[in-house]
This record gives structure tokens, sequence and C-alpha cells, in this order.
């Protein structure tokens, strides 16, 4: 019973992802988010799976796409749609935008737009850990692009060599913006670049939300039983533009076949098929999450637009600290 | 007794380090060659035998890893102090600390602090050449939400890098080799001093002169010999590039009304380029000359002494701008110049003192 209601609140996490994602699409051409969106559409269960075996003080990173690692760590609603609106009650104050999206309260600590810049934070995260030998763990979320940065490379040799508790998860959605894995890499299987500095790992179908789970499970146990990092490597798909609310297979830069899978493999698609055959949810049931998460997303940009710009003077403010 | 004692800067920097970690448990050292026999110049000694190797941390070459590991470690309650033995070993560590050192705080709404210091050591001599040697704080004091120091005297950068470690503010401590073997009153209870800015070390009435880390011993030496002429020079030590507070530098320009800005920096672009624009903007009716600048010429540095001989600009090179600023026909600069011969005998360009044997 108890790993059904798990089902289910990992199920409604990701819908509720995909629903305010699609919320920023599609008001988008309102012309009032006016900062860049990566959109998280298609990599929901990869964020939920993760998330899933995280407490509160365990700490997190992301990358420009950011919303849905947000979201599924618990991160403030009101204070990311605020924040990608320029408003005040935002999480930077309108400062970030969407790309830099953190809750200190959540330990979301940061999500930095530039490529693999936040995998040695979640290092220094994790080194913290074990000089103040605290038992939790960081967390770094990045892309099949950001492994490519040396960076990771020193990011991943430091974390072995000193037996810190970090995992790095890998999200593969195959495309640097449009250039494809296959340009940058001799194969897929990027968790050599985890072997290669002895740092156990583990690759799965990451828009299965079973899979990311019990993979997401070994791992976290592994970093605090072991002391020491993990890789995961989970293969999603991203449904829509690199940047922005549309679709874009339009321009052509993805195989038929790769689009007709990715769209089959939709993790929610799954997921819903998956409860629903086990009797777990219904069509009624599902309709009601949907509008009871529907109802929560208006809120939040009405709380957005009826939030303040922060005034012209604040600008100063906070260049250094105190 | 005690205020009688004598050390050099870099044990200065070393004891600072030293007390900073005995009195905060949060401080840990990283960095390339930390725990090493030669400990960064003797900077290191002792840390690592008395804190042991989990904050004093030797590290792999991954300079701009090193930086995110502090920055992260920052984030999360600590207080780490990065070194770099070269200040080019920092250019890899630049989108660290450009994207996120200097701008966490703000982009946070002040909610996220990065106290993280950076140890940079200026290179210069014995053939280190073009990429070992170079004074690059202008790159640093370019961007908003750094602070960059650059202390001359082994009291002042005690108490600098003692401040630097207990404030929330990312900064980048610039440290000439040549500084480091420099002698000066340190008291053994010597505690923070203000970053606060610029401070006056000579008082005169004649000219000012704003200058940086060593170049403020070749300022010291020219104001010397310009006494014996009666020029009476007003040294200020600019000390904290960046955030950089001009109001010392106004108040004494607005005295002398005459200014010569001499750093270890290339001139181009440099620091004396964004003082003389700030002082002609503040002051420009008050000036009797127009300001001078002193500083490297717009080439790598070469590794040959002979080519270095002219590279370096010295106390000569600020007389012959005193003797300009002041309408002193060439015998009378000629004379200060013999003067000052006499005074220093000439050394190679690429040593600190004639008893200076290398490496490094």
């Amino acid at each position: 019973m108890d790993s059904n209601k798990d089902e289910i609140i990992d199920f409604e996490k990701m819908i509720r992802i995909r629903l305010i994602e699609e919320a920023i699409a599609e008001k988008y051409s309102d012309q009032e988010m006016r900062c860049p969106v990566h959109l998280s559409i298609g990599q929901e269960a990869a964020a939920v799976g993760v998330m899933s075996f995280l407490n509160k003080e365990d700490k997190i990173y992301s990358t420009h796409r950011c919303h849905a690692h947000y979201l599924a760590k618990g991160g403030n609603l009101n204070a990311m749609i605020s924040e990608i609106h320029g408003k005040v009650s935002g999480c930077c104050g309108g400062r970030g935008g969407s790309m830099h999206l953190f809750d200190d309260d959540a330990g979301i600590i940061a999500s930095l737009p530039i490529v693999g810049s936040v995998i040695p934070l979640a290092v220094g995260s994790a080194l913290t850990f074990k000089l103040k030998k605290m038992h939790n763990i960081s967390v770094v979320f990045f892309g099949d692009g950001a492994i490519e940065e040396g960076v990771y490379h020193e990011s991943a040799n430091f974390a072995k060599i000193h037996n810190l508790p970090v995992l790095f998860v890998c999200e593969n959605n195959l495309y640097s913006v449009y250039t494809p894995l296959k340009f940058r890499q001799p194969n897929n299987d990027l968790t050599r670049l985890a072997t290669s500095y002895g740092i156990e790992n583990i690759r799965c179908d990451g828009n299965n939300i079973k899979k990311v789970k019990s993979a997401s499970e070994i791992a976290t146990k592994h970093i605090k039983d072991k002391k020491e990092p993990f890789f995961l490597q989970l293969d999603t798909f991203r449904h829509r533009e690199h940047c922005g609310p549309n679709f874009d297979d339009d321009l052509g830069y993805r195989e038929e076949d790769e689009i007709k899978i990715g769209f089959i493999n939709d993790p929610i698609l799954i997921e819903k098929d998956r409860l629903i055959k086990k009797g777990i949810l219904d069509k009624n049931k599902i309709l009601k999450i949907e509008n009871n998460i529907k109802i929560e997303i208006e809120k939040a940009f009405t709380f957005a637009k009826q939030d303040d710009f922060p005034s012209r003077a604040s600008a100063e403010e906070h260049l250094y600290a105190k | 007794m005690q205020n009688d004692r004598k050390i050099t800067m870099s044990q200065a920097i070393g004891e600072a380090t030293l007390e900073a970690m005995k009195k905060d448990d949060t401080i840990f050292v990283i960095g390339e060659g930390v725990t090493d026999p030669k400990k960064i110049f003797g900077t290191t000694s002792e840390l690592v035998e008395k804190f042991g190797i989990d904050r004093v941390i030797e590290s792999p070459i991954a300079e701009n890893g090193l930086m995110g590991f502090c920055i992260g470690s920052a984030l999360s309650g600590m207080r780490p102090l990065l070194i770099h033995q070269r200040v080019e070993f920092a250019l890899l560590s630049m989108e660290q600390i450009i994207n996120n050192a200097a701008k966490m705080h703000y982009i946070s709404n002040g909610k996220h602090n990065v106290p993280v210091v950076v140890r940079l050591i200026v290179g210069r001599g014995w053939g280190q050449g073009p990429a070992h040697s170079q004074s690059l704080e202008p790159l640093f004091a370019y961007i908003p939400g750094l602070r960059v120091a650059m202390p001359a005297f082994a009291s002042d950068a005690k108490g600098m890098m003692l401040t630097a470690l207990s404030e929330n503010i990312p900064t980048i401590f610039i440290e000439h080799r040549w500084c480091h073997y420099v002698t000066g009153k340190v008291d053994s209870d010597t505690s923070n001093v203000l970053l606060d800015g610029p401070s006056v070390v000579r008082s005169g009435s004649d000219i000012t002169i704003v200058a940086t880390s060593y170049m403020l011993y070749e300022a010291i030496l020219a104001s010397d010999i310009a006494k014996e002429f009666n020029i009476f020079i007003e040294i200020v030590d600019l000390r904290i590039i960046k955030p950089l507070k001009l109001e010392k530098i106004v108040e004494s320009v607005s005295k002398t009304k005459r200014l010569i800005c001499v750093d270890t920096g290339f001139k181009e672009y440099g620091l004396g380029a964004e003082i003389s624009a700030s002082i002609f903007e503040a002051l420009f009716k008050d000036l009797l000359k127009p300001v001078k600048r002193i500083g490297l010429p717009d080439r790598p540095t070469p590794s040959s002494r002979f080519l270095a001989a002219d590279y370096y600009p010295t106390a000569e090179n600020i007389l012959n701008e005193i003797g300009k600023l002041m309408d002193f026909n060439s015998h009378k600069v000629e004379q200060m110049i013999e003067m000052l011969k006499i005074k220093k005998p000439d050394i190679n360009a690429d040593v600190p003192n004639p008893l200076f044997k290398g490496p490094f």
C-alpha cells in the first residue's frame, strides 16, 4: 500500500512538472517571461526518480535546464514563476531568471547556465560534508554536453581521491543544443568517463521512473555506505527546442526514428499506462490530480503577475557581502 | 621588544594563515603544493603538521575545479584559502572566478556568500618569462563583485590576510614574489586591518605617487632622492585594487596637483589608466601637469635578463617623470639619477637583491 502511495506521489510530481512547463510554454508568447527558458519536458523521470531518495539536508545543484530539479526537490513554485517574470518575490529577486533557480530551504543551492560550471560546486559541498563529518550527500545534475568539459574530469577525479559523498547525475538527452552526441563522443556510453576515475556507476533508461528509482536507491546507498562518489547515466529525450517554448523538429536535426521513439518513451505516458494497468490509478483520478495541479499553477502565475518588479534602485544592493 | 620584531612578508602571510586557522576551524587551505617540501615559498610551513591533511589539502592539477570546489564548500559554510603559486595558474580558474565567485552574492539577492580567498603570486625575475611573471590584477579588478588586494608590506599583508579570511567577500590576494623577501616590523599580535582602500605611506606636497605592490619600494627610493632636491613626494599605497576607493587619492592630488601612477602590470589598459582617468574627471582644473603613468611595455615578458633589463621600470623611470612634472632641466635629472646609482648600485633586473641565487 505504501509503495502504491509512493508511486502515486512520484507520478503526481512528474505530472506537476510537465504541467508547469507546459503552462510556461503556453504563456511564453505573452512576453511577460522575458528570459531564456530551457524546459524540462521529457526529462521529468530523472529529476523525480533521483530526488525520491534525498532528504531536505541533502543538497542539489543544477544547470540551465533546472526547472524539473528545482520542483522535484521541493523548490517554491511561486518563487520560481516570479523569478521567470523578473519580479521581486522571485528566488533571486529577479536577478537570475530561469537559469539561476535556487531554494536554500529545499536544499537547492544553485543552478548555473555555463555548461559544466556547477559540477565542482557540488563537489565542494560534498567536501564540506566530509570535513564537518555530516552524513548528507551532494547531487549535481548535468547533461551529456557537460561531461565533455574539463571541469567534469577535474571534479570526478577529486571526488574519488578524497572519497566525497557526491552523486553525479548525467542526463543524456543526446543533444548539446543541436549537435548530436554521435558527433561529439566515440559512443553513447558515458559511464566510461566515470569508470576511468574508479567511480561506481549505473546506466539506465532515464524515461522510466521505476528504473531511475532503483538505480538512485543503489547510488545513494553506495555513497552513504562507502563514503565515495557515484555516477548515474540516465538516457532521456528532450521533447522541445533547446531553449524556448516550441517544438522544433521541423528543423530536421533529429532523425525521424529517433523522434518517434523519443516521444513514445515519454516518462509520463509510460508511468500513466503502468499505473492504470496495475489498477493503482484510473483516468478520473488522474484528471482530478491534473485539475488540482492546474489550479496551483494558475495561482502561481496570478501571484507572479501581481508581484511587484524590484525597484530600480535596488539593483545597486548586494554587490559585496557585509 | 615585541614591537621591533622584523619578519618577511612571506612569513607574515604564513603567520596570518596559521593564526586564522587556529581561531576558525571552517578555514582550510587547498592548492597545488601546499604540503610539499617547499610549502609555497614557506608560506604554508607548519600548516599540514598542525592541522592535518583534511584542512591543508594537497590537490591534483585542476585549477578550474579547485576554484569550483572552494566556491561550493564556501556556499555550505566553509572558508577556503586557495593558493596558486603563479598568477597565471588562475587563468584556468577564470570561469569559476568570474561567473560564480564574483556573482553569487549579487545574483542570489544577498542570500549566498562566497568567503573564498585566492592567493596568487607574481613571479618576477630569474628568467621566468612570459607565462610565469605576469601581474594581471586588472583582469580581476574588471569584474564586479570581486575584491582584489595587493599588499606591499609585511605588517599590512598579515592584517589584510586575517581580515580577508574573516569576511564574506571573495578576495583575490596578489603577492609580488619580490615583496615576499622584504622584512618589516610586524607585531606578533597584529590583528585585522580594514580592507577599505589606499593608505598614505609618505607625506609630501609636490607630487602624489600612487603605487602598488613591489613598485612601492621603487617609489620610496625615488622619493628619497627627490627629497634631496627639495621635492616632496606623497606616496599612496593603493592596497585594495578593487573596489577602487578614490577619496584618499583625490585628497592627495588636490594638495599636490601632480600625479604619477606606478604599478607592476602592463601600462596599456592598466591600473594607471583607470586611476588617471578618474583623477582627470575629478580634478581636471586643479592639475598642474598631465598625469603620468609608469608600467610594463606592451609586449610579453622576456626570459633573458638582458631583454628584461629595459622591461621593468625602476626608480630611475620614476625620477625621470618627477623631473618632467617639476620642469627640471636635463642636468638636474641626471644628478638625481647619479645619486640613485650611488644609493643603489646597479643590480640585475632579474633578482630582487644581490643575495638572490635562484631558481625562483
